[in-house]
């Protein structure tokens, strides 16, 4: 095998992963860092101006709370975030950020961001807490602040991040490897901080072809964040809530401006509307399924059951939401004409900032939104612990909100290894965070992290060169494997001494598809079926060894689906840990089908031994931090 | 294909010090054959058609086609993008083409001020982040 050289990096505080969360801590770690004399290291796989979830851009900023104009309090935010989740959030952390992510949109729009005004010069609101951009550069200006302020030295792009080092119980630092060079990479570090993305292509994805790469979330997040965490050591929480979006159909279009911007209906194709039609469902999942906001998994919910009746296919009805327009404009022509020119833009910008496939699908199909409905539809699950799933990292919150309970030890967002950080889609339990609350996360951690390093004064860790020989060797083994043994066939994808990291991906997805409730099991898993999956899961993690790579680019394949394998295994665990039915329309217990509040309104966390590998689960309390809302507030008043 | 290369059109980057739609693909999807001197696409079926190998192209050889399988052909969504704002042609199957513009960024490229003008010194020990309360234009919430 060709020679790789091994580059060392020490540094004071690493930064693993350079998206939303990571390029806030990257800002305001520069600053302290500088006070404090300390070093700080970003690292991402990809180029930060494009990388993470925003890599396309987006159309809205999903999280404002509005708090210099009074328009919202934070204890607002929190009461949403809650129902939405159906009970399970942490107050602490949902309110540490809520009450500084206005700073990071105003910080957005100063680095040139252009978020939509009204006539009064006010940001237009696509809902309650979303706010209208132009962003297709919006990674690009948040990169440029980041990078400006950290110095481009500082910042390592096209590694790939492998894991942790952990060497008696203690985290010293990350190994990786360049995908660009022969390079392996030893980052040594004394404080650490964790942003690397949720996880896609865990779950079989509908489309499967060609379209495999099409699924909501960026095919290049794959779970770095969750292995990292729990091969720390770091107790994890909430990993059975995983997010379905509904969207345009196929593309995954976004469906925020049609529901919310132009008030469209979704109906099935008989005209009926579930949300009405099935109402009493929401009897149900009380007291969630009578807030309002109705929770995103409810919705997704009574949309479902009419998919299962085979009332589908169901449709946005933005030919009927236009029409109402129009009918606003009556005989006032031109005034009709300039509002469709207008909400014409609006509606493709929508599209173009953010999932350009769906303006191709729309042009490609001929698609008139005036003259006819489109289909929309539930994707696949996903791990976004900073969307409308959960999944993530537990950790400290703040000392002002969450001291004198167990959800405090020292700093805000470290998790239960010293010394170590999550944010963003890494940390879990704070939902609904999005793009602005990621990079408020961010900074929240990374300040947290400085404070850290300045007053417990964490030594400079050092590892043997016999350690960084072991890591070197299992990092490049796919590559050697490849090498031993692919002459051995006149076919190099089909032998019997390794497996390619493609197939691997399938293997995994099919079983998760089939036992742990994906698109082809209706969303619906059970007792059984979760304990066979975890059964075929075994097997493959022990047929991990066989991975193999034939250059750098499949190298980092097969590391990708090794990680997307614990997400799985993690994932898998949970579901079978919670006895009961909380969040339909994300999955379904099928032998537990109701919500169970005497036993299961709490945390399900987990653990995985960093050397036995070993799993433990618990259960952690729900504190409120802020009295319960009063009926009249759920009811959204 | 999801994003393609038309050989005519790409010289490799021969002109600048490493290839942009390679240096740009989030996904570490672009190549450069050496031996042809064009990029590729390595792996269409793991491309998210995020357009960024052809916002960058200089030549502009990358263009998208819609996954094969559930994208009916004939169309084409085709972006310029400039300093400050992006120009989008969308061609239909039926030939219909719409165009439109949007703005992408508001100060020139490179300039983003890490503080964004905001002041506040606060200290390393409470909530406080470094533009604030500046920022936030309102004091920073305690409970
Ligand atoms: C389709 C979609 C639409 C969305 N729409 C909106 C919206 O309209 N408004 C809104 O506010 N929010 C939206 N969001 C949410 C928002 O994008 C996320 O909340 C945010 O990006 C999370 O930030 P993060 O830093 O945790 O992850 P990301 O921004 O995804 O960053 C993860 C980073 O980790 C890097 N990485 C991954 N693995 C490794 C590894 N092994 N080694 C090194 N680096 C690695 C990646 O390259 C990337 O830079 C949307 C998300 C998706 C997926
Ligand atoms: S950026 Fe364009 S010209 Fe340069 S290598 Fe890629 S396709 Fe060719
Ligand atoms: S469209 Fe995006 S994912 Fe696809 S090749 Fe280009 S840069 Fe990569």
């Amino acid at each position: 095998m060709q020679n790789f050289e091994t580059v060392k990096v020490e540094t004071d505080l690493l930064i693993l992963g350079g998206g939303m969360a990571s390029c806030g801590a990257a800002v305001e770690a520069a600053y302290w860092a500088k006070k404090n004399n300390l070093k700080v290291t970003m690292v991402d796989k990809a180029a930060v101006d494009r990388s993470g979830a925003v890599a396309m851009g987006l159309s809205a900023i999903n999280q404002y709370v509005g708090l210099k104009d009074g328009q919202n309090t934070v204890k607002d935010y929190v009461t949403y975030v809650k129902n939405d989740l159906m009970g399970v959030a942490r107050d602490d952390l949902v309110a540490s950020i809520a009450r500084h992510v206005d700073s990071s949109v105003h910080l957005f729009e100063k680095w040139g961001l252009p978020i939509w005004k009204d006539e009064k010069g006010g940001y237009v609101h696509e809902g309650r807490w979303q706010l209208m951009i132009n962003g297709e550069s919006y990674k690009v200006v948040v990169a440029e602040a980041a990078k400006n302020h950290l110095g481009a030295d500082n910042i390592i792009e096209r590694v790939f991040i492998v894991g942790p080092i952990v060497e008696g119980g203690q985290l010293k630092g990350a190994y990786g490897f360049s995908v660009r060079e022969n390079k392996f990479y030893i980052f040594l570090a004394r404080a650490i901080f964790c942003a690397m993305g949720g996880a896609v292509h865990v779950f079989k994805p509908r489309s499967s072809g060609e379209g495999l790469g099409r699924a909501w979330y960026p095919p290049w997040n794959s779970g770095s964040s969750a292995y990292f965490t729990l091969k720390s050591g770091a107790e994890m929480t909430c990993q059975e809530v995983r997010f379905i979006p509904v969207r345009f159909k196929d593309a995954y279009g976004p469906v925020g401006a049609w529901f919310l911007l132009f008030k469209s209906r979704a109906t099935n194709a008989f005209g009926g509307e579930y949300m009405v039609e099935r109402r009493s469902e929401l009897d149900n999942w009380k007291p969630y399924g009578h807030v309002k906001p109705i929770p995103a998994n409810l919705r997704n919910y009574l949309g479902m059951l009419d998919v299962m009746e085979g009332k589908g296919p169901i449709y946005m009805r933005t030919e009927e939401a236009i029409q109402k327009i129009a009918d606003q404009y009556k005989g006032d022509d031109k005034a009709y004409k300039k509002k469709m020119k207008e909400l014409e833009s609006e509606a493709w910008e929508d599209f173009l900032d953010m999932t350009i496939s769906q303006a191709i699908l729309w042009a490609a199909s001929n698609v008139q939104p005036e003259e006819r409905s489109s289909e929309i539809a539930a994707a696949e699950p996903y791990f976004i612990g900073s969307h409308s799933g959960a999944s993530g990292a537990w950790v400290s919150g703040p000392e002002d909100l969450a001291g004198g309970t167990p959800y405090f030890w020292g700093y805000e967002n470290m998790c239960t290894v010293k010394g170590l950080f999550a944010a963003g889609d890494a940390s879990g339990a704070s939902s609904h965070k999005f793009s602005s609350g990621s990079h408020a996360e961010g900074r929240i951690a990374a300040k947290a992290a400085v404070r850290y390093l300045v007053k417990e004064k964490p030594a400079k860790p050092t590892v043997s060169d016999d350690t960084i020989k072991k890591l070197k060797e299992a990092t490049l083994a796919p590559l050697a494997l490849f090498e031993q043994h692919s002459g051995f066939t006149s076919q190099i994808d089909v032998n019997p001494n390794y497996i390619l990291p493609k197939m691997f991906m399938f293997r995994l997805q099919k079983l998760m598809d089939e036992y742990a409730g994906g698109v082809g099991a209706q969303f619906t898993t059970s007792k059984h079926l979760c304990e066979r999956g975890l059964e075929l899961l075994g097997m493959l993690k022990e047929d991990s060894k066989f991975l193999a790579a034939k250059d750098l680019h499949e190298l980092m394949r097969c590391w990708e689906n090794y990680h997307r394998m614990y997400q799985a295994e993690a994932h898998v665990r949970t579901i079978l840990f919670r006895e009961e039915t909380r969040w339909p329309g994300y999955y379904f217990r099928a032998d537990f089908p109701k919500l169970d509040n005497d036993k299961w309104l709490c945390f399900a966390n987990c653990t995985m031994d960093p050397v036995t590998e070993e799993w433990k689960m618990l259960k952690r309390e729900i504190i409120p931090l802020f009295k319960p809302a009063s009926d009249h507030e759920l009811l959204g008043g | 294909m999801p994003s393609f290369v038309n050989v005519e059109k790409c010289d490799g980057c021969k002109a600048l010090d490493k290839t942009a739609c390679q240096y740009i693909c989030p996904n570490d999807l672009m190549v450069l054959d050496k031996e042809k001197m064009k990029a590729y696409n390595r792996e269409p079926e793991m491309c998210w058609e995020c357009y960024n190998c052809v916002k960058i192209c200089p030549t502009q050889a990358v263009d998208v086609r819609g996954y094969a399988d559930f994208v009916p052909m004939g169309a084409s969504v085709v972006p310029l993008r400039s300093t400050d704002s992006i120009m989008w042609t969308v061609k239909f199957r039926s030939g219909q083409v719409k165009r439109f513009k949007f703005p992408i960024r508001t100060t020139p490229e490179g300039q983003a001020q890490p503080a964004g003008g905001f002041g506040g010194d606060p200290g390393l020990d409470g909530p406080v982040l470094f533009t604030e309360p500046d920022s936030l234009g309102c004091d920073v919430w305690l409970k």
